[in-house]
């Protein structure tokens, strides 16, 4: 079995070593940065800031998930019948959108550290204990991006007209089904622009992880900077793969736009 | 002669049946017992760990951290709002060359994250010493503060020109025809007429961007300001103290929630006259 999986990876590295827009054989750094600070290799940063590109990118794509999830639930919460329910849900984004993100990623990677070191303190092991920084990201970034998405989803479930709801129940719909087949497919038309926000937001929040040692792209190019003392080359370059990734999704965001109102186009 | 001889007597409403037990209710119970807990907890760790001695150490610390802060949030603020006006105006002009250079600014300044502009001008223009030095500018550099501060200051007009424009914008055409209509110069229509209107639309985008950077502000303490999130890193590099963070976190949460409801009763009173 795991020789499956080891084989899978090796493939799933082949390919993406082939089509690698940085150090690939048609890569960005690899043709134009060739003899560079920015080369690929031993002689150069470029595989080394192509490797961070891909971590934030993949941190960006892991949080999001969990963010939405967990908006979604405290959005459902907030506008709950039951008192306390929504009480809860206020106390949540109350305290997640008013800490800084930095303080948040602090909290959550010093204070799982401490929790879980005293757990396993109760089990007689004494080590020392260090949370995975992309973990304790995932969870700060994951935590404020809810606060903020339950906010967004909350404003598109109000323009969501109650008739709706009850044109499921005429249907004999059961409330889940009505939720899949009837909401939800209007929530995401009204909610994604201001869901695209967000992900800018936290797109850009996912640099701060490299405060906790995350080797990001701030990371990778703050090592370069300060190992070679070009820093304004290098943190120009890391201004530069943000701006890229920020100019992918806001593409992917258009589309995704025109895919999810494609029912209103040809009227 | 009515047929009626006697009225019934007045009936008690049927009883109120019991209301269920839902799920809802008993999910609500448990997340605010969650809260609950999780307040009871911190008020008793932070009752337990009590030491006199530490906080007189850095109590003043944490005051003076968050009087930066402040400082530092609204300063940029200030100087960011007057940097917004030129630009929004560039990026609204007809000029194409003005627009797009308002357009690639903004661009630049809403794309990246802050942290990286704040070392790209802490660190990067550190690379440029002996420019600066040659034009005299080497002294305001030199200092992580002000470094923060001009970062700070760029990002936020960036921001706060977006707001501006999406506000101006918003005023219909009707409102500047009326004006023109009526015989108004350009200048007295913009401010008589154009500006209040927009600025009742710009009120919530400014005091979410205010919080924003209020938020935003804490990493400066990554480039060794000491702001109340570098307080708070000091105070807990020296103690290995997690009270320390919830200190902190708990001044921040007071500040915004004291700005969020400062800000909510402005937009009130200030649009009381479009209240139906």
């Amino acid at each position: 079995m795991s020789g499956l999986f080891a084989g899978f990876y090796s493939i799933l590295s082949w390919i993406g070593s082939i089509v690698d827009p940085f150090c690939g054989p048609v890569g960005v750094f690899r043709w134009l940065a060739p003899g560079t600070l920015l080369a690929c290799g031993d002689t150069g940063w470029g595989d080394d800031i192509a490797y961070g590109f891909v971590v934030t990118a993949s941190l960006a794509l892991a949080t999001l998930p969990v963010g939405l999830l967990i908006g979604f639930f405290v959005a459902l919460g907030k506008q709950s019948e039951e008192r306390t329910v929504r009480l809860a849900a206020n106390i949540y984004t109350t305290i997640f959108r008013g800490l800084p993100e930095l303080l948040t990623l602090f909290i959550v990677y010093y204070g799982l550290q401490i929790l879980v070191q005293q757990l396993l303190g109760t089990f007689g092991y004494g080590g020392p204990v260090e949370i995975n920084a992309f973990f304790a990201g995932m969870i700060a970034l994951g935590v404020v991006f809810s606060a903020y998405c339950s906010e967004v989803l909350l404003s598109a479930f109000k323009a969501i007209p109650h008739g709706q709801y009850e044109a499921g129940d005429a249907l004999g719909f059961h409330r889940n089904r009505t939720m899949r087949l009837i909401i939800l497919p209007q929530l995401v038309r009204i909610a994604l622009p201001g869901l695209g926000n967000l992900w800018m937001a936290l797109l850009k929040d996912t640099a701060l992880v490299s405060v906790v040692g995350l080797t990001d792209i701030l990371r990778q190019t703050g090592v370069a900077a300060r190992v070679t003392k070009q820093a304004f080359e290098f943190y120009g370059v890391a201004c530069v793969l943000f701006l890229i990734l920020a100019m992918i999704s806001s593409i992917v965001f258009a589309n995704l736009e025109r895919w999810t109102k494609r029912a209103e186009m040809g009227r | 002669m009515s047929a009626v001889a006697t009225m019934i007597p007045p009936q008690a409403p049927p009883p109120v049946p019991p209301k269920p037990y839902t799920l809802a209710r008993f999910v609500g119970s448990v997340a605010l017992g969650i809260w609950l807990a999780l307040g009871v907890g911190i008020f008793l760790t932070v009752v337990s760990g009590w030491d006199p001695e530490k906080f007189a150490k850095y109590g003043p610390r944490f005051l003076s951290g968050l009087g930066v802060t402040l400082m530092l949030v609204s300063i940029s603020i200030v100087l960011g709002a007057i940097l917004s006006l030129p630009i929004a105006f560039a990026r609204m002009s007809k000029n194409r060359l003005w627009s797009w250079l308002a357009y690639g600014y903004v661009y630049f300044f809403r794309g990246t994250p802050l942290l990286a502009q704040l070392f790209l001008i802490y660190y990067g223009l550190g690379s440029f010493r002996p420019q600066l030095e040659a034009v005299g500018l080497w002294w305001f550099f030199r200092d992580a503060w002000n470094c923060a501060l001009f970062a700070f200051t760029l990002n936020t007009a960036a921001y706060q020109a977006e707001i501006l424009r999406g506000a101006i914008q918003s005023v219909p055409r009707g409102q500047r025809e009326g004006a023109a209509a009526l015989g108004l110069p350009e200048r007295v229509a913009f401010w008589k007429i154009i500006l209040p209107q927009a600025m009742i639309v710009a009120l919530r985008p400014y005091g979410n961007e205010i919080i924003l950077m209020i938020k935003g502000s804490a990493i400066v303490a990554i480039v060794t300001v000491f702001d109340l999130m570098g307080e708070t890193r000091y105070a807990f590099s020296r103690t290995f103290d997690f009270q320390m963070y919830i200190w902190a976190a708990i001044l921040y949460l007071i500040m915004v929630e004291i700005l969020r409801n400062i800000w909510s009763a402005l937009e009130a009173r200030l649009t009381r006259h479009l209240k139906r």
